[in-house]
């Protein structure tokens, strides 16, 4: 009788499964095949030196895939069937889910395409099959989180056209640049881009208090997608440590090609962090930590333990970390001042803290909130009570290459704004920080062609086709606002109401449709 | 030295799962947040498949942590009997 074989180990499984399945070319030269692989100045000499320590085959990856999305969808059914969305804290906490779905689920589907192209364009194995996965993790996000927020868009304002508005919308010209820069440049840019610094130095400031905050705040359906997705994050960070080590340990010359990525991609990814940092101090009504908080663990211990291990290989913190430890003070308070400003423009409601938010903030933000924020909520609080609820109709000047509108203080001075100039074939460019400059002088050919929403508007490509601007009444902010698609009235203005304390719809639907859900009105 | 760290969803497996890392490993320490259990560890964390079994009361593929996990840090060193996250400084 023949015994039965021996499983195999997992090494042994994963070996025979990924670089024993590749082969190279012979009818085509292979650098004809994998064309994308050295124009970077990347230099690999061995691609089976690539080590995927999650040793993950595409058979236990369907089979474990297929797990968490069973997992998924039943919480997303009886989250629907038990009308979960009036079990949420209250209806400001929807306006991050709304942020969500318009800036960072369309950088899912981004990721997916990006993980697609580059794992196509490396010649090794290993790393095509962690890209293979990695890919379709992503549009697997991205369908998830559009399936789990489809319910919040039965009930309440502003979800309905999120991709036009990613497309269009001010601030999300934010994250989608971010994407559209790291997709552009060659593959192992964008592995340190999006799979090293993004993926693994900064996605849990994303991620970790995104998810805790919606079970914090009582979201069973962004709860769940979350963890679904982070379930992958985790090997996904991986996949950019192992890379960039891959990379480091290859030549000596990829050392200050990485580094320059490094300094670029870390001050890239923080930038569009800030979107996060007033989501966690001001958006979610109960707050799991602050961004300070989430910044000292998530960056500064944890990035602090991967440079110090990054150190073997010549690599040092990124150039801007101690500027962005310093900024943990500032950023949440400055970015919702702008977004309270620009209230009527956004999609999603604005307010002021309450009382009893801003001893929160006072307490977590000693050394900044009472000295230099409180008494700016106070007086804008004092402003909307008495019927001049602030907004700003102005456009703002925006970074040529972060796209934020330059709101960003100097170091080491909270009252004054940081401008920096730059000047290209003799037209003049924008910069709010060191960070941005240093990115827009090494590659200036790329960044003047950024589309500045600001500029976009004043040059009148902004507005629906047929709009006359020079018909009489022509309201320039409101053919933009028609232009993105926004219900003006409805999605945007303060939360509390464009009339100020007679409450937006958002609002007051949610209070009538809970006091319906817990009596018998 | 510096810390390593694993998170993962808090689910009834998952229970199982801590109790057996925390037994392997007792300096590690358990940090609970809202839907999430995160164990820090100074230096190095190793989770044993045998420990885990012995948790939950059947058989164990290491892979399965794959549904639970929320977050890592450290370099991974895997095969089938553990699973180990380190520092190599």
């Amino acid at each position: 009788m023949d015994m039965p074989a021996k499983k195999l180990g997992l090494k042994e499984r994963y070996g025979l499964l990924t670089r024993d399945l590749h082969w190279d070319t012979t009818y085509q030269p292979m650098d004809k095949v994998f064309p994308y692989a050295s124009y970077e100045g990347i230099k690999i000499h061995d691609w089976s030196k690539w080590e995927d320590p999650f040793r993950l085959t595409m058979d236990a990856y369907w089979k474990y895939q297929a797990e968490k999305e069973r997992k998924l969808y039943a919480i997303m059914d009886a989250f629907a069937q038990n009308n979960g969305h009036l079990g949420v804290t209250d209806a400001r906490y929807i306006n991050t889910l709304k942020l969500f779905l318009t800036g960072v689920s369309p950088l899912e589907y981004m990721a997916h395409r990006g993980f697609a192209h580059v794992g196509r364009a490396f010649p090794g194995a290993g790393a095509r099959v962690a890209c293979q996965m990695q890919s379709l993790d992503e549009i697997r996000h991205f369908q998830t989180q559009i399936h789990s927020m489809s319910v919040y868009n039965k009930h309440y304002n502003g979800f309905h056209d999120w991709q036009h508005m990613h497309d269009r919308v001010w601030y999300l010209s934010v994250p989608k640049s971010f994407f559209d820069d790291a997709f552009t440049a060659g593959p192992f840019e964008f592995m340190i881009a999006i799979g090293f610094a993004f993926e693994y130095v900064l996605t849990n400031l994303l991620f970790v208090p995104f998810i805790s905050g919606a079970a914090y705040n009582g979201d069973m359906g962004a709860m769940a997608f979350g963890f679904s997705a982070q379930s992958d994050e985790s090997r996904h960070m991986t996949l950019g440590l192992e890379m960039i080590k891959f990379i480091l340990e290859q030549d000596p010359d990829n050392v200050p090609i990485v580094q320059r990525w490094i300094d670029k991609w870390f001050w890239r990814g923080y930038r569009v962090l800030t979107l996060v940092a007033m989501m966690m101090d001001y958006m979610l009504p109960k707050r799991v930590m602050s961004w300070k908080e989430a910044w000292e663990i998530y960056a500064e211990e944890n990035g602090g333990a991967l440079f110090a291990d990054l150190a073997r290989y010549g690599i040092k913190p990124p150039k801007g970390w101690a500027q962005a430890c310093a900024d943990k003070d500032y950023l949440s308070h400055q970015a919702w001042n702008v977004f309270y400003n620009y209230g009527a423009a956004a999609p999603f409601h604005t307010w002021t803290p309450s009382a009893q938010d801003m001893d929160w903030l006072a307490a977590k933000y000693p050394d900044s909130f009472d000295k230099h924020y409180r008494p700016l909520w106070e007086n804008y609080t004092e402003m909307a009570e008495k019927g001049n609820r602030f907004y700003s109709k102005t456009l703002p000047m925006l970074c040529q290459v972060c796209q934020i509108p330059m709101f960003f203080t100097e170091p080491g001075d909270p009252t004054k704004i940081c401008y920096r100039e730059s000047e290209y074939k003799g037209d003049k460019y924008h910069t709010c920080s060191d960070g941005c400059k240093d990115i827009f002088d090494y590659e200036p050919e790329k960044y003047v062609q950024s589309w500045l929403p600001v500029h976009q508007i004043y040059q009148g490509n902004c507005f629906e086709r047929g709009t006359d601007p020079t018909a009489e009444g022509f309201d320039p902010l409101i053919a933009v606002l028609q232009w993105y698609h926004m219900n003006i009235g409805r999605d945007n203005f303060d939360f509390n109401g464009i009339e100020y304390g007679k409450g937006s719809e958002d609002k007051n639907n949610f209070e009538k449709w809970r006091a319906m859900s817990t009596g018998n009105m | 030295m510096s810390t390593v760290f694993i998170a993962f969803q808090n689910t009834d497996e998952v229970r199982g799962i801590v109790e057996a890392i925390m037994d392997d490993n007792p300096h590690a320490v358990i940090d609970m947040q809202p839907g999430m259990v995160k164990i820090n560890a100074a230096g190095r964390l190793v989770i044993k498949r045998a420990s885990i079994e012995e948790k939950l009361g059947r058989d164990f593929d290491l892979q399965e942590m794959h549904v639970h996990l929320v977050t890592l840090s450290g370099n991974i060193d895997e095969d089938d009997d553990e699973f180990v996250l380190a520092w190599k400084h």
